[in-house]
Order: structure tokens, then C-alpha cells, then sequence
């Protein structure tokens, strides 16, 4: 791993900066291009840059597989748990109007809180397929080194 | 002119990933047509797609390409057979595709039937209704709220449908 000395220091200095810019995307979909896809894609390269560099057993110490197969799930549920709390607010499924007493800051929750759903899945959801591939590959290579 | 010299490129790119043999160059190749793409949207004006194309064409899906080739290997080791009956079917499908063109409405026509439908009534509202002034977020995650929770179920059934296979092919080694 020494060989990747600069690799290292140059991805820890950027990592910080990915996440940032990550939820800046979340957060900004309102207003400029973007939103809880792109910023869940930019979210799980921050993490998935980790692997590659430090290796599959580091990030799964940073993101165990059980935290990311409950967020796969929480962001889905989160997504729909919209839907049914504008239901029991008198509403329609995702009719977001009814989340405030003012429907246009209803609105701005209901998007808020969906989009945030959103990027929760697809960030775990990217970094669970990299995890899978990487986890098959090593046990692969593994095989070949002890047949070889 | 910009537009000439990127379908211009995307093509040669389309070329290449077609003659290489070479599956890390496919990738590879994979990514910067996408590249390209998310360049064409961008002039297009279409930038919400551009942004997508980039983060998910040529970063996330080259990333998890390169990741799979560590399962499965750099070389290409199907036989070169013949494709005749592919060929035809690309080429028939593509001539009705042009055939079709002359009958499209001009590009950017106000009058084309997707600027007439219900895109008006979004762009009139999204201000007062949503208040937000992204009328592509607004018509993504408000007015078709439905499909984008689709859209998410979607990659939540892909990410389970990975992790199965690839759990259940690891029991039956040990």
C-alpha cells in the first residue's frame, strides 16, 4: 500500500470536500440543478473512494453492512412514511400540502423530507453493490492464489 | 458547433466500445461516452440531466463496472460469431427511427405536444403552489411523486436482488 502514498493523502483531503459538496446538492435541489439522486451518488463516492484506497476490511469498519442494509430500507420508508403521514393528515398519499398549516412550506417539508429518503438509499445502495463486488473479487482472488 | 464536435466524438466512442476486446477499455470507453452525453445534455439546456448523466454514467456506473471486472476478469473470452440477424435488427429499427423524424415537431417548437400538455400549468404554479424555483425538482419529487418513489423502489430492489445473489452463491462454497 506504500506505493499509493500520494493517493492517500491526496483522497483524505478530498473526502471532506465530497461530503460537503453531497449535501450541498441535497440540500440545493430546490434551487439549482440536483437533489437527492445526484447527491446520493456523490455520497456513496466519498465512501466508496475509502475502500479503494484503504482497502473493503477499513470501510466496512466505517459503514458496516448491517448499518447500510438498514438504511437501504430506512430511506424507502421514509420516502413512503411521507406519503402516509399526509394520509393521516387529511390528505392524499404524498399530497404534501397538508404537512404544514401553510401548504406552500408543506410543500417545501414534503420535498425536503422525500428527497432526503432518496439520497439515503441510493448512497447505501451504491456503497452495498461496491462492498458486494469488492468482498466477491478478494474471495476470488484468494481462491486462485491458493490453487496457483 | 459544440453539438457537431460531441456527436462526432460519441460516435467514434460508440466505435471503439464495439471493436475493443479489451473489457477494461469498454469501461473505460463506457464512461467518456457518458461523459459525452452529459456534455450534450448541458447544451440542450437540460442541465438536472446532465448533472444525473455525469454523477451516475460516468462516475458511480464506471466505478461499479471496474468493481464487478475484479469478479470477473479484463478479457472478453466469448467466440466472435457472426451477429446477421442482430445487424438487421438494429438497422430496420434504426431506418423507422429516421423515417419517423421528418413527422417530429421542430426542435425546441413551443407547439410540440409536450410543451402544450400539462408542462404550462407546472411552469405557471411551481411559484405560488410549491414555491421553489427549480420547476424540474418541483415536477420530480411533487407532481410526480409516484413515479420518483417508484424510481427509488426500483434501486432499493436492485441493491436487495445484488446482495442475494451474491450472499447465496457464498454459502454453497462453504
Amino acid at each position: 500500500m506504500s506505493e499509493h502514498l500520494i493517493l492517500r493523502v491526496v483522497i483524505k483531503f478530498l473526502i471532506p470536500f465530497i461530503f460537503l459538496f453531497a449535501l450541498y446538492v441535497q440540500a440545493h435541489g430546490d434551487y439549482g440543478p440536483g437533489g437527492g439522486f445526484q447527491a446520493g451518488i456523490i455520497f456513496s463516492v466519498g465512501f466508496i473512494l475509502y475502500g479503494m484506497i484503504f482497502g473493503l476490511q477499513r470501510l466496512r469498519r466505517v459503514v458496516p453492512p448491517h448499518l447500510i442494509l438498514a438504511l437501504m430500507a430506512f430511506g424507502l420508508l421514509l420516502y413512503t412514511g411521507v406519503g402516509f403521514a399526509t394520509i393521516l393528515l387529511g390528505g392524499t398519499f404524498l399530497d404534501y400540502g397538508y404537512l404544514s398549516h401553510d401548504t406552500v412550506h408543506g410543500h417545501h417539508y414534503g420535498i425536503f423530507l422525500i428527497e432526503l429518503g432518496v439520497g439515503i438509499t441510493v448512497a447505501s445502495v451504491m456503497i452495498a453493490i461496491y462492498q458486494t463486488f469488492t468482498a466477491r473479487a478478494e474471495e476470488t482472488t484468494d481462491e486462485n492464489v491458493g490453487t496457483g | 458547433m459544440i453539438g457537431i464536435g460531441l456527436l462526432l466524438f460519441l460516435l467514434l466512442t460508440a466505435t471503439g466500445i464495439l471493436l475493443v476486446r479489451n473489457l477494461f477499455a469498454v469501461v473505460i470507453l463506457s464512461g467518456i461516452y457518458s461523459l459525452l452525453m452529459a456534455g450534450t445534455f448541458t447544451i440542450l439546456d437540460a442541465v438536472d440531466v446532465a448533472f444525473t448523466e455525469a454523477a451516475v454514467g460516468a462516475g458511480i456506473s464506471t466505478v461499479l463496472l471496474l468493481a464487478a471486472l475484479g469478479v470477473v476478469g479484463q478479457e472478453d473470452r466469448g467466440r466472435n460469431r457472426r451477429a446477421l440477424i442482430p445487424i438487421a435488427v438494429v438497422v430496420l429499427a434504426g431506418v423507422m427511427l429516421i423515417y419517423a423524424v421528418p413527422e417530429m415537431p421542430p426542435f425546441g417548437s413551443p407547439e410540440a405536444p409536450i410543451h402544450v400538455h400539462v408542462a404550462p400549468q407546472y411552469i405557471e404554479e411551481t411559484p405560488s403552489v410549491i414555491g421553489i424555483p427549480n420547476v424540474v425538482t418541483a415536477v420530480l419529487a411533487d407532481y410526480r411523486g409516484f413515479d420518483t418513489l417508484g424510481e427509488v423502489t426500483v434501486i432499493f430492489t436492485a441493491g436487495i436482488g445484488v446482495l442475494l445473489l451474491f450472499a447465496g452463491r457464498r454459502r454453497k462454497y462453504k
